[in-house]
């Protein structure tokens, strides 16, 4: 099937690309066909964020949201931001000594998943076509270098590799224009960094993995509008950084989030097991305690910034959002950033459409719009912004941020850069402690399995796994040796199990029916031996609300 | 002949659901919903028939809120001809949904009808029987195998125990079971054909049927929580905890 723009990921950046692509089309009168690929069985189905949204970029694509019901129902009232120094002690940090970019007003608390769910029908009713349940599987990249489209996943294929019944081969969707808007470490976008040498200028993508959970909590309790953001422990307790959210939304519903950044250094972290701890803090306890969860998930996090951008476009496609790695980490915000990078290639494409491109260029005029965008500045203001923290920590670091932000609006003269990669700071599990995690009560904390539960994740179970080693060997033989198998602690999911087999023999056991999509296994893996590809279209997480 | 076939838009079998908080029903917003899948199955069995010559069309249904109308788009995906779509928003239940399927029946006048053996959601597993017992029609329920022989159709069943296998005067009411087959996917450019094929829709007004209610739910609550196990040291202390605590021997 042939469109004008295949977009890949329906999430606020390849939505709004969609939309923008849309509307001017309308507006100039122009033929322009755009699809929407979404791997998830609907829209909205693999979105999870906090998420407090700001709705600059929405105002721009869509002004009348509010006649339109968009799902911004619960505006920021308070905004709290904690220190937690202990187990049961926290620092309020003064209104007056938060960064700037950490302040809500004017913002919403969402659920993006909805957002974008409603994004979809704004996208279909201008025209767009979108497709859920289609995996982009595949690039196809011609003899002279140049994106020409995608090619959708095969269905119906069983675990050894042979058709099944109900086969159907994936479909080439070829577009004069290419759109990647996977999100944080798409798998196609993985292939277009290598190929395109996209980070080449640029210092290596960090990332978090942000873990969350949504609660159902007593009216008495329950404050819509109340933002709480903060850091310290649990995550100071290893030395790893990170942050936690607790978001009040509406319908008595709470979304609790502990983000770990994934530059930790020691193997026995487990980011599920921080998660679970953190919310025994009296203050965060206080909401949930007599409440009921209703929903988890986890997802990873470009939280690099300005200096881990990456060069945007190849000949033939445009990357944008989180999958380039837009995000603001200063505001821990990256919606309004990822919409807008889309809104700017909508606006790239249909400009060079008008001066009659017939597509498969590079697209130069982008990074022009890019940089002259206030994307770029917002960008650029806070550009220093996690550096400094992994450089200094939270504390020398957040100082230098608050004076860097607030102070000088970001315009200090400095340059922190971080030419560290994740993967590589991990250490070796004897120079490392181990770390014992408390049992879950069944209240307030749980054991793993019953969380995958509840994000309604599920796989067709006669597929090939999805979860690729490129040698099959380095699980045990490295990552095990060396690290403790740390895939077994990081991985949000319990994919990840060493077991002994028949023989005694030790074994990675890859349960891929409980992926939850998050890609930190294709991010942390020490080897970097793991490599994330997309399963079976529709297979994955089921986010109501997330 | 026509094969007309019933489908119903459900909370998809993937989504974990719970009661609402108040417990007057299940918590479903912003769910994935999909077509049931015993639904798919008699769908894909209609078009099956289709192709092997035997329907001339087949015609998919279904009522509810105006989201059924992307629940029929899928049939239609997968093959079917054309939709008919009753617009309600009140919640319907299996009585009110033989009747609909009667009206319907009574229309479009097709040599069967195949419906799922139950929806997922309610599990009523009454609709079919109920609509053989309207239309006086023979019924073939929990159906693994369905072929047509001239004007009869050999159905064969699953029943405790094994298979039962019935033959039908035609035209009848066929529900489906799990084994009967597996559902195809529907391709991209289907999905784009479907769009653009009819789809009729109505109310229950203009079908003359009042649909309301004839069943309350009193409550919808959670199974209660399963207690831990324990570990017993030796067979003596099982046997006392099986023959004094739990009293299974």
């Amino acid at each position: 099937m042939e469109y004008d723009v295949v977009i890949v990921g329906a999430g606020p950046a390849g939505l709004s690309t969609a939309i923008r692509l849309r509307q001017l089309a309308i507006e100039n009168n122009l033929e322009l066909t755009v699809c929407v690929l979404e791997k998830g069985s609907e829209v909205g189905a693999h979105i999870l964020s906090g998420a407090v949204f700001e709705p600059r970029a929405l105002n721009e694509l869509i002004p009348d949201w509010q006649e339109k019901d968009a799902p911004l129902n619960t505006a920021v009232g308070q905004d709290e931001v904690y220190f937690f120094t202990k187990p049961d002690k926290a620092y309020k940090i003064p209104d007056l000594f938060v960064p700037k970019p950490m302040h809500n007003k004017g913002n919403y608390i969402v659920s993006l998943g909805n957002v974008c769910r409603w994004l979809a029908e704004q996208a279909e009713e201008l025209g767009v076509d979108v497709f859920p349940g289609f995996p982009a599987a595949d690039i196809i990249i011609d003899d002279d270098n140049i994106v020409r489209g995608v090619i959708t996943g095969d269905m119906g294929v069983s675990k050894e590799g042979n058709e099944k019944d109900n086969y159907e081969a994936g479909m080439e969707l070829v577009g004069k224009y290419t759109i990647f808007a996977e999100g944080c470490r798409g798998h196609l976008g993985k292939r277009l960094f290598e190929k395109y040498e996209l980070n080449k200028e640029s210092d290596p993508q960090h990332y978090g993995l942000g873990i969350k959970e949504l609660w159902d909590i007593s009216a008495d309790k329950h404050k819509p509008g109340l933002v709480i953001h903060g850091t310290g422990w649990p995550l100071n307790e290893t030395g790893t950084n990170g942050g936690f959210f607790l978001y009040h939304l509406e319908n008595n519903q709470v979304s609790v989030g502990l983000i770990t950044d994934l530059n930790y250094s020691n193997p026995f972290i487990n980011p599920y097991e921080e998660f679970q701890r953190f919310k025994h803090h009296p203050l965060i306890k206080q909401y949930l305690s007599g409440g009921r969860r209703v929903s988890y998930g986890a997802r990873a996090i470009s939280k690099g910034g300005y200096y881990s951008l990456p060069k945007m476009v190849m000949p033939g496609a445009i990357m944008v959002g989180c999958d380039a790695g837009t995000l603001n980490f200063a505001k821990i915000k990256g919606s309004h950033t990822a919409m807008k990078s889309g809104m700017l290639a909508a606006e790239t494409i249909v400009d060079a459409f008008a001066k009659g491109d017939e597509g498969g260029q590079l697209l130069t005029d982008y990074v022009e719009k890019f940089n002259n965008s206030w994307l770029h500045e917002e960008l650029y203001s806070s550009r220093n912004f996690g550096s400094a923290i992994h450089k200094w920590g939270p504390y020398i670091g957040g100082g230098f941020n608050y004076l860097d932000q607030n102070w000088f609006g970001g315009k200090l003269p400095v340059t922190l850069r971080d030419q560290s990669k994740d993967h590589q700071l991990i250490k070796n599990k004897d120079d490392c402690d181990k770390i014992n995690y408390p049992k879950p009560d069944g209240e307030i904390s749980f054991d793993l399995l019953s969380s995958v539960f509840l994000s309604s994740t599920n796989h067709e179970e006669d597929q090939p796994c999805h979860l690729t080693l490129k040698d099959n060997n380095v699980p045990i033989s490295t990552n095990l040796k060396y690290y403790d198998a740390p895939e077994q602690r990081y991985c949000p999911a319990g994919v990840y199990e060493v077991i002994v087999g028949e023989k005694g023999e030790e074994q990675l056991q890859i349960n891929a029916q409980n992926c939850l999509h998050c890609k930190t296994c294709d991010i942390k893996d020490p080897s970097q031996n793991i490599n994330w590809k997309t399963p079976e279209g529709g297979g994955g997480p089921n986010y109501p609300n997330m | 002949m026509i094969i007309l076939v019933a489908i119903k838009r459900v909370v998809d079998y993937n989504v974990r659901v719970r009661p609402t908080t108040d417990q007057s029903g299940v918590e479903i917003s912003n769910a994935k919903m999909s077509m049931n899948p015993f639904d798919e199955i008699a769908v894909e069995e209609a078009i099956r028939l289709k192709e092997a010559g035997i329907a001339s069309e087949v015609v998919v249904a279904s009522f509810g809120v105006k989201q059924c109308q992307e629940t029929i788009r899928t049939a239609l995906a997968m093959g079917a001809d054309r939709g008919v779509h009753v617009e309600t928003e009140v919640e319907l239940q299996p009585l009110a949904v033989a009747k609909l399927l009667k009206t319907i029946v009574d229309k479009e006048k097709p040599g069967m009808v195949i419906l799922g053996k139950q929806a997922i959601d309610d599990d009523a597993n009454q609709t079919g029987q109920m609509l053989a017992s309207l239309l006086n029609w023979g019924q073939g329920t929990f159906a693994c195998n369905v072929k047509v022989d001239s004007d009869k159709v050999i159905v064969s069943r699953e029943i405790d125990g094994g298979t039962q296998t019935l033959s039908l005067k035609l035209p009848a009411v066929i529900t489906t079971d799990l084994r009967l087959n597996e559902p195809r996917y529907a391709k991209l450019p289907d999905i784009m054909k479907a769009k653009k094929k009819p789809l009729e829709t109505l109310t229950p007004e203009d079908l003359d049927i009042d649909v309301s209610p004839r069943l309350k739910i009193l409550k919808v609550s959670e199974p209660p929580k399963r207690e831990a196990g324990v570990m017993v040291a030796d067979v003596t202390e099982l046997l006392d905890k099986l023959r004094n605590e739990a009293k299974v021997i």
